[in-house]
């Protein structure tokens, strides 16, 4: 299978994307540039995070309207695999792959910590290897985490289990303690309607192998993987 | 002819805004009891060629709608300076 990541002006986490998904047999990255019209027909499309466009205006409003976005919006809708990854998950929201928004912490400071996510629904393309209520380890770093989707929204997504990842303790329970952007619900990572868009704010690219404290990102990676090959 | 039109996009209510209770409660520091309450936004000043006022008021409400606010959470003004 063939894994395109998107690079934008201003991306970091890129080659941490690159190499997270390098380390599953099988598979074959390549980049895609922001200025580009073509995907190169890709299995899986993947938005890392960083400062696009240095985050001006909103973060990742800019982003949404290079011209490569115009292509990963027809294969999203067309049921191409995507998965934005903090300041991607931020673009998939401004370009309205997904439903909601991510304002500033409710801290008003950057966030770069290790947290415990909670698989919320194990029965999605991107958790298929992960158990129900598994806890995760995994780093967060940003300013604009703090999910908000308005009263309709939000109830359509947790009744519908879309709502993938939430912010827990080491009990694995929801608290205002462990939730490290003040995200409405604990939510850390959304799903679409179909399935086959993923949007997070933590980090799996960087928790993929025992020396970095955490393999448990790779598993979410491994999982999609597995569903695509 | 050439308009300037001021767009005022500030939060919906309802929604949190952290940044203005921090600048809120920097005020109450400050001793200014009276200030009950602070709402953060951002002010884009657009120069725009259009032939009347209301083209370029129609064109600034819909750059704004497109760019400048997220109506998830946002809300704007769009006014004819001059």
């Amino acid at each position: 299978m063939k894994v395109g990541i998107v690079i934008f002006p201003g991306s970091n986490c890129d080659y941490d994307a690159y190499q997270a998904f390098k380390m599953v047999d099988g598979v074959d990255v390549e980049y895609l540039w922001h200025g580009s019209d073509h995907l190169r027909s890709p299995d899986v499309v993947v938005l890392p995070g960083g400062f696009s466009y240095g985050d001006y205006l909103r973060a990742g409003s800019i982003a949404r309207f290079s011209p490569i976005m115009k292509k990963v919006i027809e294969f999203a809708e067309s049921g191409g695999y995507v998965m934005g990854i903090c300041n991607g998950f931020q673009i998939l929201l401004e370009s309205g792959l997904l439903p909601g928004a991510l304002m500033r912490n409710s801290s008003l400071r950057f966030a770069c910590r290790e947290i415990i996510l909670r698989v919320e629904n194990a029965d999605t393309a991107f958790t298929s290897g992960l158990k129900q209520r598994q806890l995760l380890r995994m780093p967060v770093a940003h300013s604009e985490g703090n999910y908000f989707a308005d009263a309709t929204t939000l109830s359509e997504l947790e009744s519908e289990g879309r709502v993938v990842f939430r912010y827990v303790d080491k009990e694995g329970v929801v608290t205002a303690e462990s939730n490290p952007n003040g995200s409405i619900n604990g939510i850390a990572g959304i799903i679409n309607k179909r399935g086959n868009v993923l949007g997070m704010m933590p980090h799996p690219e960087r928790a993929v192998e025992q020396i970095l404290g955490s393999i448990d990102g790779g598993n979410i990676i491994k999982s999609l993987c597995v569903t695509k090959s | 002819m050439k308009f300037q039109v001021k767009v005022t996009v500030s939060l919906k209510e309802g929604v949190l805004d952290p940044q203005g209770q921090t600048i809120g409660n920097a005020l109450l520091d400050l001793g200014y009891e009276s200030i009950m309450k602070v709402k953060t936004g951002k002010i884009f000043t657009l120069e725009i060629e259009a032939e009347t006022e209301a083209d370029a008021a129609r064109m600034a409400s819909e750059a704004a709608s497109k760019l400048l606010a997220n109506p998830v959470i946002e809300q704007f003004k769009a006014e004819v300076v001059r």
